[in-house]
């Protein structure tokens, strides 16, 4: 996986031309100070993640161990809360190495849907009896499948890690969030009309009451999913507590390597993944699948809590799922020392990030989806995208200008005695 | 860019080859000023003026870390920036079985080598040789059969084609399917060592590769099947040296050797599907495709599995005889009728465009500017030429007359029987392959965190890929053999400097 930092880094590159501002003397003292709440607020985002991953995990069982309609609603309810805090942590993304090779398991997005359970043909289109149609893990004991043939007897944590290693790859397309939500929802067949995956309770139904085959295995799928992720869950966090690698990592490097870290974060994942990648891309193509949650149509809340928790990670204030606040000293701090006018400037943007992301939840909740709203067509609601769009490229243009401002610029042009200018160029 | 403006702009490069009006995009003056600042250095005592811009104002100045050969242009505004991104983002997409919900996403295969373009070019840099027992992802076989047809030699000739394609199996091994399907087989490699022994008694093991398919799932290949182990090249670059004047690059051929240097570098001919017409062949271990976009379609078909407004057959390599994979499920876009619709193709082309050249390091040292007159001196310059300036007239802004230093003529040469691979592709024979880029070389290990280097991969070091050189380049890899210690090193600092 390709951190989008690379890029991200010229563009934050780009402001050399701004004068650095002198910090005061005891700046280095705060630089601390904020890797510290940096890993702290870290330390509770994915605590969350993984406490409201476990509450996922009850509920999985309970729809396993008595199938229904309303242990199925709880179940996509626990689902949908799990994503509240973990959509937070993505500001940690894109320049933390350890979040960044692991993340692929727990969020990669599209997923292979076809290998892991049944898939509707009306985006085939191929005949109805092909049986490459139920080619999936769910249904086969045993599948071709990468260069090999898997033994998918019993499904568990091993198999489905298993499935990762097809094609040397660390992401994966069979696990994570988005595999529990297909297999909560499933695949959403309305296009841009209303309506979201309709998976019926009843695919985990045992004895004649299952639909469409083998509920046994879904379920075990459902639950292998669950397990691995909590797991992965629990590992993260762990990185991010005293002694963890990834805070590690950050405070005992160079501080100034570190706030650079957590302004390319900030920066990446507002310009390049967020608006850029997961965004843009979508109303460009007009494609109603082409956003995040797309089965269960969540995704004006993961966009939502994307653009909160860099908000959260800049002001080095978290507000927990149960409601207390892990509170520091956040860039901020350093930011305004530096040029308060930059600092207000930053947080001005961010709560137009936040408004403009609110009205589009406000929207998807009362209104449309998000896959209706990048419809072709509908400008009214591709406005309503396309103002968060601006607004995460507007508050990237200040972290740009606060990359300079506190001189963390990597700078690796090389002097050149025996040149008259080395900056000079050919045109 | 959309696809009428790239075809507007085909035309007008299609209109200036056919009127064979050299440097006719040029402006007054410009003529002397490129033959000039083109010249080979002769002074080593310094570095040249721009010798730090490997890409002109493209070059990016970022760390020289993991991430040197991701940055786009330097000189990229803000706002297309932003269709970097997306095209960064297209480029380490996922791409999924069809049916899926996430119809931009899928269509992978049926059969396949990898699943996004970012699992081969790692990091944007070249692949790598895979651990014994791994499965090779980043390495596969291209495979072919000799003509046998009036047909097949006909269309050779014509350069409607740049080979046969082995009839079941295609023109390259895809040991990768989605579920339901068995994949064509496995690549074996086998090696041997060959140790060298330079004029100061130093050994050099190289090691020699053999391949061979095995567990094969279609049935027997032909017999007289050719395998080419092709590793994927880095992606820096590739807008400049496709900005190159052709008139430019055809200046240095010199297939019959008329100035008797030994030196015989061939332009090969390939079908551009675009304009429907044979055109310079540019891109490719042996240069057979001749700008980014194809290149990218080609890559999309064969590695992936997906289809492209250029190749809209969605069953990617898969041949007549592949029936499951030819009626397996497709997923094309129900507008565009292709699985990567032109939205998402251009923008993946406009990124490839724009990944940036690293700027030089330690042009000034004085080890480098010795290992660099050594360079060229022992005229390894006669195929990696130090210097172009790249056309006024090109896709984007950002590649218009720039003085780039490539270190290659993409030109063809012989490069001897240890290389050869016995399998000719257009105008290569199975003994020639195009000369690669030199720029960025040095920040292999960074990038890839190994390095493999030649179209295979390998060569473990620098000096085993240069102990590799043979035919056209045995006299400069003697030159090299008798070397001091220190001259290697030297020889060594420069090329670590690119």
């Amino acid at each position: 996986m390709v951190p989008m930092m690379t890029w991200a880094k010229s563009i934050l590159m780009s402001g050399a031309a701004l004068a650095v501002a002198a910090l005061p003397a005891h700046a280095a003292a705060d630089k601390a100070a904020i890797l510290a709440t940096y890993a702290d607020v870290a330390h509770a985002m994915y605590g969350d993640a993984l406490s409201t991953a476990k509450e996922l995990q009850a509920a999985v069982d309970a729809l396993i161990a008595s199938p229904g309609e309303e242990t199925m609603n709880a179940a996509r309810a626990a689902w949908l809360a799990a994503r509240v805090p973990y959509q937070q942590t993505e500001g940690y993304r894109f320049g933390n190495a350890v979040v960044d090779d692991w993340e692929g398991k727990v969020n990669a997005w599209p997923l292979d849907e076809g290998l892991i359970d049944y898939v509707a043909e009306s985006y085939g289109t191929s005949s109805e009896d092909n049986p490459l149609y139920t080619a999936n893990i769910v249904a086969n004991a045993q599948i071709s499948f990468g260069g090999e043939t898997v033994d998918a007897s019993t499904i568990d944590k091993e198999l489905i890690q298993s499935l990762q290693e097809a094609g040397q790859i660390e992401a994966n397309v069979a696990t994570g969030y988005h595999a529990i939500e297909f297999l909560l929802w499933g695949q959403d067949l309305h296009g841009t009309e209303a309506g979201k995956g309709e998976r019926p309770w009843t695919d985990y139904a045992t004895g004649d009451a299952c639909t469409n085959g083998n509920c046994d295995r879904r379920a075990q799928y459902l639950k292998a999913a669950t397990d691995l992720m909590v797991d992965d869950l629990a590992w993260m966090t762990a990185q991010w507590a005293e002694g963890g690698e990834a805070r590690a990592g950050l405070v005992n490097g160079d501080p100034d390597a570190g706030l650079s870290t957590i302004l390319t974060g900030l920066g990446s994942l507002s310009y390049g993944e967020l608006a850029g990648e997961r965004m843009k891309l979508g109303l460009l193509l007009h494609d109603p699948e082409e956003e995040h949650d797309c089965f269960s149509d969540n995704t004006h809340n993961s966009h939502y809590y994307d653009i909160v928790g860099m908000q959260a990670i800049y002001l080095g204030s978290y507000t927990r799922v149960d409601g207390s606040k892990v509170e520091g000293t956040g860039i901020t701090a350093l930011v305004a020392e530096a040029d308060p006018a930059l600092d207000a400037e930053m947080r001005a943007k961010l709560d137009a990030t936040v408004a403009a992301a609110a009205a589009m939840k406000q929207r998807a909740e009362s209104t449309e989806a998000y896959d209706q709203m990048i419809g072709e067509g509908n400008d009214e609601g591709n406005a309503v995208v396309q103002a968060v769009i601006d607004a995460l490229t507007d508050q990237t243009r200040t972290i740009e200008k606060q990359v300079a401002a506190l001189g963390l610029q990597p700078i690796t042009i090389e002097g050149s005695d025996s040149l008259d200018d080395p900056a000079k160029v050919f045109e | 860019m959309t696809e009428r403006h790239y075809r507007v702009v085909a035309t007008l490069a299609a209109a200036a080859i056919l009127l064979a009006a050299p440097l006719s995009a040029l402006a007054t003056g410009d003529a002397e000023r490129i033959a000039a600042v083109t010249r080979p250095a002769t002074d080593f005592t310094r570095a040249e003026d721009y010798e730090l811009n490997p890409g002109g104002k493209t070059t990016s100045f970022a760390a020289a870390d993991a991430d040197a050969f991701s940055q786009p242009s330097a000189n990229m505004s803000f706002g297309r920036r932003a269709d970097f991104t997306v095209g960064n983002g297209i480029f380490r997409k996922l791409w999924v079985s069809a049916p899926s919900s996430t119809q931009s996403s899928d269509g992978l295969g049926p059969l396949w080598n990898a699943r996004a373009c970012q699992n081969c070019h790692l990091k944007d840099g070249r692949g790598r040789v895979p651990e014994p027992g791994e499965d090779a992802v980043s390495l596969f076989l291209r495979l072919s059969v000799p003509p046998s047809t009036d047909a097949e030699r006909e269309a050779l000739a014509t350069h409607r084609i740049g080979v046969v394609p082995e009839p079941t199996y295609g023109s390259q091994l895809q040991t990768f399917s989605i579920q339901g399907h068995l994949a064509e087989g496995r690549m074996a490699i086998a090696y041997e060592d060959l140790p060298v022994t330079l004029a100061d008694g130093t050994v050099v093991t190289l090691r020699k590769p053999t391949y061979a398919v095995t567990d094969l799932n279609y049935g027997p290949m032909r017999p007289d099947v050719m395998l080419s182990p092709r590793i994927a090249p880095p992606m820096i670059g590739v807008g400049l040296l496709e900005a190159i004047p052709e008139e430019a690059i055809l200046a240095h051929a010199d297939p019959d050797d008329a100035d008797g240097d030994g030196i015989s570098g061939r332009p090969n001919r390939v079908w551009d599907v675009a304009k429907n017409m044979p055109a310079l062949g540019r891109f490719g271990w042996k240069a057979g495709e001749p700008d980014v976009a194809q290149q990218t379609a080609h890559a999309f078909a064969g590695d992936i599995g997906l289809s492209t407004p250029l190749f809209p057959a969605s069953w990617g390599d898969c041949m007549e005889a592949q029936a499951a994979c030819r009626d397996a499920p497709d997923g094309a876009d129900p507008e565009a009728g292709v699985e990567v619709p032109p939205a998402m193709f251009d923008l993946v082309v406009f990124y490839s465009r724009n990944l940036a050249v690293p700027a030089r390091r330690r042009a000034d040292d004085p080890q480098v500017l010795a290992g660099k007159q050594l360079f060229y001196e022992s005229q390894c310059i006669a195929c990696h030429v130090p210097k172009f300036v790249t056309a006024r007239k090109t896709h984007g802004p950002e590649q218009a007359f720039q003085l780039i230093w490539p270190y290659t003529d993409l030109l063809l040469h012989d490069m001897g029987e240890g290389l050869a691979d016995g399998r000719p592709e257009g105008q290569a024979s199975g003994r020639e392959w195009r000369t690669p880029p030199l720029w960025g070389i040095g920040l292999t290990d960074v990038v890839s965190g190994q390095t493999s280097y030649l179209h295979d991969g390998r060569a473990r070091n620098l000096l085993e890929a240069i102990l590799w050189h043979g035919g056209e380049a045995e006299a400069a890899k003697r030159k090299v053999m008798i070397m001091t210690k220190d001259q290697r090193d030297a020889l060594l600092a420069f090329l670590g400097s690119l």
